[in-house]
């Protein structure tokens, strides 16, 4: 059959096109166009060329909020990953007893991310809150809104307590996936419980797991409303990460100029992480598939 | 190596089992000799690899005992039953070498290494691995996957014996063909109990020494391929084996004549008087086409030529019956008589095999 050239074709496009652009590639332009000009008010800007990007990179804040917002990330998913895993291999295979854990699992998936800051944020105070008022009967002063130590350990156990069932979903859905002949082999081969996680279910869980550390390595990346509603960054700047530096900046400061450029390289971050994730799964797909 | 006894076994899958219907497994008691190739034949769902995972452990049977040798290992797991066994879908241990996966089970088992390494090398020569012991086992193609998984199955010499579930679903028509042949030889060099379960009579019979034919939770035969094909003891066997597989026409049996809807037909034996639904039963093989008044009218549909022979599709009171001509025969058009080889026909009673009172050609055999 002949093909058939029409240009008008490209009309077809044109919805999605448009939606998009407003979405996101004019709000993004608008972000491009502030980070390169500069303004003293009376809406009168002028060029500013790649001054703010300078600023950005060479500024010793921003470098503490990168610090630490990869160390969030490096330490909660060291947390997450291998007590998902944990938990999803001694959750129950079926029965029961499997659906009441996966509801309760799924439980804290559902809460809302403010109501989930609230809730910590009341449970770590130590005049009502259970936890901080336990802690402080043992002899511990529990105050997340004045040491840095408390705020980092209150912000981290919140996040384990939100997102360790994602991991454990996933991990469970990986193991549920494996055949029974693949444990009944093992067993044959005289296996040891080690040798069954370490050649049989991590191999398989693999994908799973891959797909659980780009996802909460990027929410934790961006981590914002959690610990904006305990600590708000705080106390001082010690909890302060990427995207609640970057609020501060644009809308505490209103330094639209710096905060543009920021926001720009933060989003350049993502993309070249989620670029590598993707290169490793889809490589590991192909292996797979020979 | 031992000789494995089942004693009274029976399985249910659920935990409260009423009525005959709810075992998977009926009853069963049987003697499976140390050194011997066993098929377990059968169609899917009838209980083979039930009673498979039971030999080697996997499963408890809810009732009766398993014994290898004078031993009662009913209730002990794989590991000291010291079973290997190889399942339907190749299990292959996906991050390490095709080498390590061979070395697997006896690694787990503390063997000296520059033992391991030398079965490992026997192994790999004997399944044609040995170019590829270094490489990753994942990404190989299920042939090779099945083949490393075969040959994990085959790797320690002690075993009690060596199960194989479908062993060959996966591999290439012409690969199947090798690894049985291969398996055969490493049966007759190594002498372990070898027990195949299969749901393809062709690999059944090729492969086996003695093969148990499944029907419905029973083993409904024990037997050698011949006794299988000449004395089948349950219509099942008669049907399932064989290509066609046994006519079965309803008759009335006196003395030493069959009675199929008023036609005639000379028996091999004389029986005694018959309760229940009789049939006679008789191979294709031993049916010849006739024209005159012998034997029994027939509708002749069509005739198929397999190369070999020729099959003949016939019709004799609104059922099948068929025929294997020689090759190249040719048909004559006012042929319409099918002649049974009087020695060659048996008789069942509500499918089960009656043996004659005194036979004239083949001698009966007993029930196993």
């Amino acid at each position: 059959m002949d093909k058939v050239q029409n240009n008008k074709a490209w009309f077809l496009v044109l919805p999605v096109l448009v939606l998009v652009a407003f979405s996101a590639v004019i709000p993004l332009m608008t972000v491009v166009n502030y980070s390169v000009q500069d303004t003293f008010g009376n809406n009168v800007f002028f060029w500013e060329g790649l001054g703010w990007f300078k600023d950005v990179l060479t500024s010793d804040r921003v470098h503490a909020a990168f610090g630490r917002q990869l160390a969030f990330s490096g330490i909660i998913l060291a947390i997450q990953i291998p007590l998902g895993i944990a938990i999803a291999i001694c959750m129950p295979k079926r029965g029961f007893w499997a659906s009441v854990c996966l509801v309760l699992m799924a439980l804290p998936l559902l809460i809302p991310w403010n109501v989930v800051g609230t809730i910590w944020q009341i449970l770590g105070r130590s005049d009502i809150g259970l936890v901080g008022y336990a802690l402080d009967q043992i002899g511990i002063t529990w105050n997340y809104a004045r040491n840095p130590v408390h705020a980092w350990v209150t912000v981290v156990i919140m996040d384990v307590w939100h997102w360790t069932s994602l991991v454990a979903l996933l991990a469970y859905a990986g193991l549920q996936s494996i055949p029974q002949a693949y444990y009944q082999a093992a067993k044959i081969d005289q296996a040891s419980r080690w040798k069954v996680f370490r050649y049989i279910e991590l191999p398989k869980m693999q994908g799973v797991l891959l797909i659980a550390i780009l996802l909460r390595f990027m929410d934790s990346f961006m981590i914002y409303t959690e610990p904006f509603v305990v600590t708000g960054g705080g106390p001082g700047s010690a909890t302060s990460f990427l995207s609640i530096d970057l609020v501060k900046m644009a809308l505490g400061q209103f330094d639209l100029g710096p905060a543009a450029a920021f926001s720009i390289m933060y989003f350049l971050v993502i993309l070249l992480v989620s670029w590598v994730f993707y290169t490793v799964m889809t490589n590991l797909d192909k292996t797979e598939g020979r | 190596m031992a000789q494995i006894t089942l004693d009274n076994l029976a399985h249910s899958y659920l935990p409260n089992p009423r009525s005959e219907d709810d075992f998977a497994l009926k009853q069963l008691d049987h003697v499976w000799n140390d050194g011997e190739a066993y098929a377990l034949l059968g169609a899917s769902g009838c209980g083979k690899s039930t009673l498979l995972n039971i030999i080697s452990g996997l499963l408890v049977p809810s009732r009766g005992r398993i014994l290898f040798g004078e031993q009662d290992v009913t209730h002990q797991d794989t590991v000291a039953r010291n079973i290997a066994q190889v399942f339907q879908f190749p299990v292959v241990y996906d991050t390490m070498s095709v080498g390590d996966n061979l070395a697997f089970p006896l690694r787990n088992r503390g063997m000296d290494p520059a033992y391991i390494a030398a079965r490992v090398q026997k192994i790999a020569a004997m399944t044609g691995m040995e170019d590829i012991l270094r490489r990753k086992a994942r990404g190989l193609t299920a042939d090779t996957k099945q083949k490393i998984s075969l040959g994990r199955g085959m790797v320690r010499e002690d075993v009690n014996a060596i199960l194989f579930d479908e062993p060959l679903t996966v591999i290439d028509p012409h690969m199947k063909w090798e690894l049985r042949t291969q398996l055969k030889a490493l049966h007759n060099e190594f002498g372990h109990t070898m027990i195949y379960v299969t749901h393809d009579q062709t690999e059944a019979l090729t492969f086996a020494d003695k093969v148990a034919v499944m029907h419905d939770g029973r083993v409904v035969q024990l037997g050698t391929p011949e006794e299988l094909f000449d004395t089948p003891e349950h219509t099942f066997v008669g049907y399932f084996i064989g290509s066609p597989g046994m006519n079965l026409i309803d008759a009335e049996v006196s003395g030493s004549v069959a009675h199929c809807a008023g036609h005639a037909v000379p028996l091999g034996g004389s029986y005694k008087a018959l309760q229940g639904r009789v049939q006679i039963g008789i191979r294709p093989e031993f049916v010849t086409l006739a024209s005159g008044n012998d034997g029994l009218p027939v509708t002749i549909k069509r005739i198929e030529d397999v190369g070999r022979h020729q099959i003949l599709r016939a019709e004799f009171a609104g059922k099948p019956v068929n025929a294997v001509l020689p090759e190249g025969m040719p048909v004559p058009a006012d042929a319409n008589r099918l002649i049974f080889a009087p020695e060659r026909v048996n008789v069942y009673v509500d499918d089960w095999r009656v043996a004659p009172l005194h036979s004239v050609a083949t001698p009966a055999r007993e029930a196993v």
